[in-house]
């Protein structure tokens, strides 16, 4: 009996020339839409409900009216924010999944100016204030393990991980500390009256200054990756350590500042959260976006352009889900399950892209051979 | 390295999801005890006289039906509902609204559908609620459980608070019955109390202090170990107070906090042999601990709702502040657990219809003193943001009067035999 080596019916190989951009697109949109399709299944199935009607609803969630557009453009600009911070870092191969922290530290700097400051500074030192430190704040708190691992190769994923329950806890504090009323745990909305502190009104819009600070990075981090020196460095640091080394590029500084700034712009996230959002700060003030960040980063494949679809995607899915859970008393569950079906789909697509899937189908022949 | 990047990936979506399921905020848990001597307005539901589609009412609530906290005001709002002929078109909820710029976001957008009144159900909406009311001076916005509506700018605010601190006493008087009878059978050697509170603020003081004050209105010699969880929902942290009460004598552990967690503790300690009782808050607690559930102390928002929907439809003003106890059925204690002494239903009863008919009056101060010495006066309100009183006197003809002044309670007073842990 000849050993007849099977082909299996399936082969999967990594495509060794990247898909053309308008396929790999292709790819996406095609897994979106078959994502909605699952969707529209399941709200059938199980809420026996129109599909289309809930997706009707979803979009007005987020862009009924010009209040909630604005919300969501806030909130987007929020988590692009956080994930502009992340994408240097991932890019160069560290896992900083200390976002939140490093959100923390921003927002506890900022609050404090603003509550500390509000009656000796006036509004735009006190802006520019609470910018620099919660840059400084934020680049603090990426660089410890930024350091740790130039210095003593630690494992960046439980350092930056475990720096956010420091940040978390320390936060505990100084809510405790700033708390208002007395051991009602909250510290309320900063200045309600004086609006000290607050992000001004641009263009009679409350949330411009959102927008113009978080696009200016967009397009500022864009360039910093893609054209600059620091930028090559930090690719080449992800690619191959060792390249780097052997191109004289000097590792363990590449990596401490790359942290740095990922955390500084991450401490602007806190500021906006603190100064252009909530005006008050909890420990749920990063609220888990710092995680929801780090997909809108890989996803992205570090281009900041892309980034602003992506946040606005999660964003928009999460706005729609509050408005189907309100109108249609749809339970949490089903949002989060819509909103699980679709990023499935979405990160399923990157699968795709990266690898080509073949049918076999000359098994029988090679059986009978 | 794909390998790598997909892990991660997987990685990054399970932290997320984590992330996003975790607990957006703290309820407000109300507490506070009542005035049996200046009766609430009675919550005359009734004449649905105005017409009902005059108003649209918005409910913000900080979880879903899932927590107990919220389910009773979901409740009330629906059985206001009911009682006004408010059909379901005119109500909007939202909810697991957390308690920051979202309830902001809320507020104004409940606004701008056109609702005329706007509650929220969580202390921590408040700020929130109050920055809305600037922005839309038409909409009625009710803070309930908060307690800054008098001292705002605006008048389109309010709140509202059950005078809880009433079924808290009547609830502690079936833990003292149940002591009592502890004691007198030598199953029990120390009056030892426990209490599992949320947060060290008057709202949890006061209720505490009412169910304490029940416990000694039968166990004169009794006293009571509170143990602070820092939050309003936390089942872990609950039940490791809780242990940690029996762990040091307590017999009996009461509870200012939101879950199941201190029950359930309480059941498996007596499951496992000690002596330990649990009177818990909100919910029925017998689900959760069978045979060591005595009762527990409940709202009954309905009454609230009613009465304030009821005026926004007549057309008439809402006050800034509004309670109401157990002469308008604003409050109860839920049905007795198999465990309770022999008698409890009949001294329950006799009780409730001293405080119905104010000869008892929970906050008696000849019935407790502060470091030895009775309590003559205690100034309630706070006017300049430092958070302590200068102004409003709540005592007066030897009767401290809660939630008198203010709808939310500000018995602050750290009363002897009762030991605060942390």
């Amino acid at each position: 009996m000849t050993k007849q080596k099977k082909e299996p019916l399936v082969r999967i190989s990594k495509r060794t020339s990247g898909l053309p951009t308008w396929k790999a697109w292709g790819i996406r949109v095609a897994a979106l839409a078959a994502s909605l399709v699952v969707c529209a299944l399941v709200i059938y199935a199980i809420v026996k409900m129109n599909p289309l009607k809930v997706y009707g609803a979803m979009f007005e969630g987020a862009f009924g009216t010009n209040k909630r557009i604005w919300v969501t453009i806030r909130d987007t600009m929020m988590l692009l924010c956080i994930a502009i911070g992340l994408a240097p870092a991932f890019k160069m191969r560290f896992w900083n999944i200390g976002a939140e922290g490093q959100i923390l530290v921003g927002g506890i700097a900022s609050a404090a100016c603003m509550i500390y400051l509000s009656k000796t500074v006036t509004t735009l030192p006190l802006m520019l204030l609470m910018l620099a430190l919660s840059i400084v704040a934020g680049a603090i708190w990426g660089f410890i393990p930024g350091l740790f691992k130039a210095k003593w190769n630690t494992n960046e994923t439980l350092f930056t991980l475990m720096m956010n329950y420091i940040a978390i806890q320390m936060c505990a504090y100084f809510v405790a500390l700033w708390e208002n009323p007395f051991g009602s745990n909250t510290v309320g909305v900063i200045n309600p009256q004086t609006r000290i502190g607050w992000f001004p009104k641009l263009l009679g819009q409350d949330y411009m200054l959102n927008v113009i600070i978080v696009l200016t990075l967009t397009v500022g981090m864009f360039i910093y990756l893609r054209y600059s020196k620091q930028g090559y460095e930090i690719a080449v640091v992800g690619e191959s350590e060792n390249t780097a080394r052997y191109a004289a590029i000097n590792v363990r500084k590449v990596i401490m500042r790359t942290m740095a700034i990922s955390g500084a712009v991450c401490g602007i996230a806190g500021f906006l959260a603190v100064s252009g959002a909530s005006h008050t700060i909890s420990v749920s003030t990063a609220g888990g976006r710092g995680f929801t960040a780090i997909i809108v980063a890989w996803l992205a494949k570090f281009n900041t352009f892309v980034m602003i679809l992506i946040s606005a995607l999660l964003i928009f899915l999460d706005k729609g889900s509050i408005e189907i859970a309100s109108r249609y008393n749809l339970s949490n569950h089903v949002s989060n399950m819509l909103t699980g079906i679709i990023l499935f789909f979405i990160l399923g697509s990157e699968f795709f892209i990266n690898y080509q899937v073949k049918f076999h189908h000359g098994s029988k022949r090679e059986a009978r051979a | 390295m794909k390998k790598y990047l997909a892990i991660a990936l997987a990685l990054v979506i399970a932290l997320s999801l984590v992330a996003c399921s975790a607990p957006a905020g703290q309820p407000a848990a109300p507490a506070a005890p009542a005035d049996p001597a200046q009766p609430a307005q009675p919550a005359d539901p009734a004449a649905p006289a105005a017409d009902a589609s005059a108003i649209k009412i918005g409910v913000i609530l900080v979880h879903d039906e899932n927590s107990g906290y919220d389910y009773a005001h979901i409740e009330g709002v629906k059985a206001a509902q009911a009682a006004l002929g408010i059909p379901d078109s005119q109500v909007i909820f939202k909810y697991n609204i957390p308690e920051d710029e979202t309830c902001f976001d809320t507020a104004i957008d409940l606004a701008q559908q056109g609702c005329t009144i706007v509650f929220s159900d969580s202390y921590g909406h408040q700020s929130y609620m109050m920055q809305a009311a600037v922005e839309e001076p038409d909409v009625t916005f009710v803070a309930c459980t908060g307690d800054t509506a008098a001292f705002e700018p605006v008048d389109n605010v309010a709140n509202v608070f059950p005078y809880t601190f009433e079924s808290r006493y009547v609830s502690g008087v079936v833990a003292g019955l149940k002591l009592k009878e502890l004691l007198d059978a030598g199953t029990a050697t120390d009056p030892y109390v426990g209490y599992v509170g949320a947060y060290p603020y008057a709202e949890v003081v006061s209720g505490y202090t009412a169910f304490f004050l029940g416990i000694q209105s039968i166990v004169p010699e009794a006293h009571m170990d509170v143990q602070y969880t820092n939050s309003w929902y936390d089942p872990t942290a609950e039940a490791e107070a809780a242990n940690a009460l029996i762990a040091r004598g307590c017999v009996i552990i009461g509870q200012h906090a939101d879950s199941t967690g201190a029950p359930s503790a309480v059941q498996a300690q007596l499951d496992a042999g000690k002596v330990a009782y649990s009177v818990g808050y909100n919910i029925d607690m017998q689900s959760a601990a069978p045979t060591a559930a005595l009762t527990s102390a409940q709202n009954n928002w309905a009454v609230l709702y009613t009465a304030t929907l009821a005026k926004a439809l007549n057309g008439e003003a809402i006050p800034k502040d509004y309670a109401a106890g157990y002469s308008d059925d604003a409050v109860m204690i839920s049905a007795l657990g198999a465990s309770v002494a022999a008698g409890t239903a009949e001294k329950v009863a006799e009780v409730e219809a001293a405080i119905k008919a104010g000869t008892l009056n929970v906050f008696d101060t000849s019935t407790y003193t502060v470091g030895g010495e009775t309590v003559t006066t205690f100034l309630a309100l706070d006017t300049d943001g430092d958070w302590v009183g200068d102004t409003g006197e709540a005592i007066s003809d030897g009767i401290f009067h809660e939630s008198t002044l203010r709808s939310a309670p500000y018995f602050g007073l750290r009363i002897d035999g009762i030991t605060e842990l942390n």
